[in-house]
């Protein structure tokens, strides 16, 4: 039997190419006559466009166009939706309002685009924003999550009764009947924070019409290319192949990439068409702050109902989630909210209810943890509430409510992100916390080292936090394997890959059933032209969806193989084995033919065509799971603070994480470590931040703070389980989410530990020195 | 984030230097390490019609020992330059120190000492270290030069004596006197970031005595601040730590005037300055003794 590539911590096969820069981001594209663009952003975050004069910088010399919506005459049109409104869920109320590509008559947040401005510079077409006026009668600016739907707010969406963009119940057992029962309930207001998804490179699009072919080449940043594809091919009334979109490489994602329908994939075409000359904007660092989407900001108010003994009854949320001033991602941030406030525990009964709000601010859409890392901070923080109101250990308030593996498959009752409802497929969750709890030395550090380190005068606290991770959602992904006749392998996909790893990790999956090196195998991601069906890079759903679709494609082109070669060897097919890129037989290793050679024997020759025969030694497959496969794992933490400046650091970091097979453990390792950096980010350093007039007043990396490596503890502490998922062959689930989830929840309850000052609890996921300061000074004053 | 037209000159002398920033005016703008200045451009905050580059002038980038234990160094040597120098290590120890906390390696690569001083933003380390050290600043224009302490020179945020047709030329820091102990201490949000408060002291012992205390503080005030209540208190006593308690109190809530921003409250920053204030001067006084 050749040995296994799935599993191994084998090297990147992009690094060289990326360590050495050969490779094409979109801004490395450059075509002959190719013109910039600018894009006009409101100043106001909330009125009606009066003027908008583009007369003078359009006499600048260099400057080619400039369009405003006016100028886009009937192409001018707001949306699509990118995700469907909830109708599976029972008597929920959405309110779709989509973006609009560039603001007419009014200006819903700053930052909004109001004109487009294409150059032979982008030097010049930065020029020409200075000369355009745009004057607005401003409207009262809505930014407060609960006030917002409170009567008389100004109206975002004027032809709506109220800024109430959706409100979606979901309820589970009764809430009712918990309380009834319950000896102790809990309440508390909590906040979520919003952060940006950061990514080293910004948003960027290209476009080039073939006015003689009649087809547009298309470069973006996108995590989700066919989408996009095809909102430009309906924009534009051609036909989805005369578009053909690719991303080569993208210099990171966590979200926002996802969004299309926006200015860059729906004006920057038609441009390109209409002046029949290569087109291309490049986001700048604060453009990408004014113009791409964020994530989490929720208001909560949270209950849970337990008996004396830490049995939870149930647990209610009402949650303000913050949409920003369109809804064009639909409710999948919320959703996930939902799906993840009760994850690792037993919640017999269970009210969850979404108010989402328009607001003038930056859209939102899911950001790395989307809207997961909210519902396990709202569970986790409550629990710890309860721990000290009951006077019990916050281990001890998790080990007497946590999930059995018996109760797997468990059905919610709880409908998700994919509109079904949520079903958790397997796991350990209370080895996961008892090896944190061991790896960490929790019991000893309570009982020995924290005693000794007061009595020193020192702070040092620690923390535990449980989560799940919802992954592989649908509704599908496919691949297609193809042999050459070189006998190397070429696997197409249109997935989008922003530095997963998927170069590798795909060519891991495809090895294992072709018997070829992994080196051997060329992976094609994002390039609609090469593959024409998927859906994109989301919700961690790449290595189980893309995976398992390679899996079953390699395994059909091993079937096409097997059974061309037993009849060239002269071999019954089980006596056949597929090794070092040949098919031999198995007790004979000097009797074989190559892959090569049978893919040339594939395409036949004249007077060799047999009835029913289908060429290339290749084949497609598609993959679409009946639901979502859960992840979950457990962090623990050891923070000291300098209780006279309220500086924390983190003196331990322990991770205990199981998403199935790891088809790579090195690159789980990366998007764990990865996901911790930006769970440490939020929980410390970024915030975004609106003054009371709506402008983001933290625009640039000078004041939205960037985790550093020099911010990070000396090393994540990292456990792995491996519960294979049955939802798929290679028992795949995700994982690029999981090292987000906890971590604000863990922080926040280390931190209070470490303080140990009577009645400090931390509310929000989000926490500078200063703001802790004033938690300090609260609470020793109360 | 492109910088809006602006004409590039790039002399190789003073000479041609000084020449051109008379011709220029107020349109005229030095460049200097450009870590300052070149963002500020590309966020189109400054718009200076031509930058006159210092980069190509070698006879501006220098360490010099003086006869009299002070040292001189030219306006663009690099801020690693000073960190890493032998000498200043040597005899100016708070000044490696200092520089050291600035940004980060690739910033103070190319960032220049003197251009840290004219471009005086209240938050920066050096200028603040200029006037805690009584550094002198040799001035050039056409008309030829002028000294002007360092204290003087800072007149406001990101605002000096300089006139447009002027250069900074020179810094000179005078020898530190025996039993002098020095300490940087800050808090910033970040390894390498801003400082929100900072406080650096000079305390010279006599015996078991304070003979001189000084602490200028800075990141908490429009330009760098020198304090005076330490002094006052401190000098001619022994210094308990019931009195430097008592002046870092004072301190924290009298003598700076920090704001509310992003970061941080102006209460939490008071208490910051107060702390940073007794660490400075407890640390100094335990150098100085040594
Ligand atoms: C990411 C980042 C982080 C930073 N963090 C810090 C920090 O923590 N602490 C800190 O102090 N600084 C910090 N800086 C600023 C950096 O140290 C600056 O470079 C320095 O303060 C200015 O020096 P420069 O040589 O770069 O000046 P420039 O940017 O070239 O010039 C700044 C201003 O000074 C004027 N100027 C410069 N030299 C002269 C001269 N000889 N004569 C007349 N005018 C002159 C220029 O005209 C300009 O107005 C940071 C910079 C960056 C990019």
């Amino acid at each position: 039997m050749a040995e296994k590539n799935v599993q191994k911590s084998l090297k990147r096969n992009e690094d060289p190419r990326l360590l050495v820069g050969k490779t094409t981001f979109i801004d490395d594209i450059d075509l002959p006559g190719m013109l910039h663009v600018a894009i006009k952003r409101s100043d106001y975050s909330h009125g009606r466009i009066v003027k908008l004069d583009v007369e003078e910088a359009r006499k600048l010399p260099g400057v080619v166009a400039i369009y405003t919506a006016e100028d886009l005459g009937d192409y001018w049109r707001p949306g699509p939706l990118q995700v469907p409104p909830p109708t599976a869920i029972k008597g929920s109320v959405f309110h779709a309002r989509p973006l609009e590509c560039i603001a007419k008559n009014k200006v819903r947040f700053s930052g909004e685009p109001v004109a487009v401005v294409v150059a032979e510079s982008r030097y010049i077409a930065e020029d020409a924003l200075d000369h355009i006026i745009l004057d607005v009668e401003t409207l009262d600016y809505v930014g407060d999550l609960e006030k917002a739907i409170e009567p008389g707010a100004a109206l975002i969406h004027e032809d709506l009764d109220s800024n109430l963009a959706a409100d979606v119940v979901q309820e589970v057992g009764s809430w009712e009947k918990a309380v009834a029962e319950a000896d102790l309930v809990v309440k508390r207001r909590l906040e979520v924070n919003r952060v940006a998804g950061g990514a080293m490179e910004n948003r960027g699009f290209v476009a080039q019409w073939d006015e003689n072919l009649q087809v547009l080449n298309c470069w973006a940043t996108t995590q989700g290319p066919i989408p996009m594809r095809n909102s430009i091919a309906n924009y534009l009334g051609l036909m989805e192949n005369q578009v053909r979109l690719m991303n080569p490489a993208i210099g990171g994602g966590f979200g926002p990439k996802i969004m299309s329908s926006q200015i860059d994939d729906v004006v920057i075409p038609w441009i390109a068409i209409k002046l029949k000359r290569p087109v291309k904007w490049f986001e700048d660092r604060r453009e990408n702050f004014l113009g791409t989407t964020s994530e989490r900001d929720q208001v909560h108010y949270a209950e849970i109902a337990l008996k004396k003994d830490g049995t939870i009854l149930g647990v209610k949320d009402v949650m303000y989630h913050n949409t920003g001033a369109y809804n064009p991602y639909g409710m999948t941030v919320p959703l996930n909210t939902q799906t993840h406030t009760v994850s690792n525990y037993r919640v017999p009964n269970f009210f969850t209810e979404i108010k989402m709000v328009f607001t003038n601010q930056m859209v939102v859409t899911p950001v790395r943890g989307a809207g997961r890392s909210q519902g396990v901070f709202v569970m986790e923080r409550l629990l710890d509430a309860a721990a000290k109101e009951l006077g019990m250990d916050v281990v001890e308030i998790r080990r007497k409510n946590i999930l059995s593996p018996e109760e797997f498959p468990l059905r919610t009752g709880v409908i998700g992100q994919d509109f079904v409802e949520g079903v958790l497929d397997n796991g350990n969750y209370p080895a996961a916390l008892e090896k944190t709890v061991e790896t960490i030395g929790y019991e000893k550090f309570k009982s020995e080292i924290q005693p000794k380190l007061r009595a020193e005068g020192k702070n040092v606290g620690i923390g535990i936090c449980m989560f799940t991770e919802g992954t592989a959602v649908g509704p599908y992904e496919g691949a297609k394997v193809m042999v050459g006749v070189t006998g190397k392998v070429t696997v197409f996909t249109a997935y989008s890959n922003q530095g997963q790893g998927h170069y590798t990790t795909f060519a891991q999956v495809a090895a294992d059933q072709l018997g070829v090196n992994v080196k051997d195998i060329n992976v094609v991601i994002g390039d609609t032209g090469q593959w024409q069906w998927g859906v994109g890079a989301f919700a961690s759903r790449g290595m189980t969806l893309v995976g398992t679709a390679i899996h079953n494609a390699s395994l059909k082109v091993r079937q096409k193989a097997l059974g061309l070669a037993s009849k060239v060897l002269n071999t019954p097919e089980d006596e056949l084995e597929m090794q070092d890129g040949v098919v031999r037989v198995a007790d004979m290793p000097e009797k074989f033919v190559t892959l090569g050679e049978l893919a040339q024997r594939s395409n036949p020759t004249r007077g060799t065509v047999e009835e029913g025969m289908e060429p290339g030694l290749e084949a497609a497959s598609y993959y679409g799971p009946p639901h979502g496969a859960t992840g979950y794992g457990c962090l623990g933490m050891i923070i000291s603070v300098d209780a006279e400046t309220a500086k924390p650091k983190i003196e331990r970091l322990v991770m205990t994480d199981d998403c199935g097979t790891p088809v790579n453990p090195m690159i789980v390792d990366g998007q764990l470590h990865g996901g911790l950096q930006m769970g440490i980010g939020e929980a410390f350093y970024e915030n975004l931040v609106y003054d009371d007039y709506g402008q983001l007043l933290s625009a640039s990396f000078m004041d939205y703070l960037f985790p550093q490596a020099s911010d990070m503890p000396d090393k994540f502490e990292i456990n792995h389980m491996v519960t294979p998922s049955p939802l798929n062959p290679l028992g795949i689930k995700g994982v690029g989410e999981a090292g987000v989830i906890a971590t604000p929840a863990c922080f926040m309850q280390a931190l209070e530990d470490a303080l140990n000052i009577k009645g400090m609890e931390i509310v929000e996921s989000s926490i500078s020195p200063s703001k802790l300061y004033h938690y300090m000074e609260k609470a020793k004053s109360a | 984030m492109k910088p809006a037209p602006f004409d590039y000159y790039a002399p190789t002398t003073v000479a041609e230097a000084v020449e051109k920033l008379a011709e220029l005016g107020y349109a005229g703008k030095v460049l200097a390490g450009g870590q300052s200045l070149i963002p500020a451009m590309n966020f189109r905050m400054a718009r200076p019609g031509a930058l006159v580059d210092l980069g190509k002038i070698k006879e501006l980038a220098y360490i010099k020992p003086q006869a009299d234990g002070s040292v001189a160094i030219g306006t663009m040597t690099r801020d690693t330059a000073v960190e890493e120098d032998e000498f200043i290590r040597k005899n100016f120890p708070i000044v490696a120190e200092t520089v050291s906390y600035i940004a980060h390696k690739q910033i103070r690569n190319r960032g220049s000492f003197g251009g840290a001083i004219a471009h005086a933003d209240p938050a920066a380390q050096i200028p603040a270290l200029a006037v805690l050290l009584d550094a002198k600043l040799k001035v050039l224009s056409t008309d030829g030069e002028r000294w002007e302490d360092a204290v003087d020179f800072i007149i406001g945020p990101f605002m000096t004596t300089l006139e447009p047709q002027e250069l900074l030329a020179e810094v000179v820091i005078p020898p530190l006197p025996a039993n002098c102990g020095c300490s940087y201490q800050q808090v910033s949000r970040q390894k390498g970031g801003y400082a929100q408060a900072a406080a650096i002291a000079k305390v010279v012992m006599d015996g078991d005595k304070v003979k001189d205390a000084q602490v200028v503080l800075f990141s908490v005030g429009e330009t760098p601040i020198r304090t005076e209540q330490p002094n006052k208190v401190l000098a001619g006593m022994v210094p308990s730590t019931e009195l430097i308690e008592s002046v870092a109190e004072y301190v924290g809530a009298n003598e700076c005037d920090p704001g509310t921003d992003l970061h941080g409250t102006e209460e939490y920053r008071r208490n910051l300055v107060k702390v940073l204030v007794r660490r400075a001067l407890l640390d100094a006084i335990e150098r100085a003794k040594k």
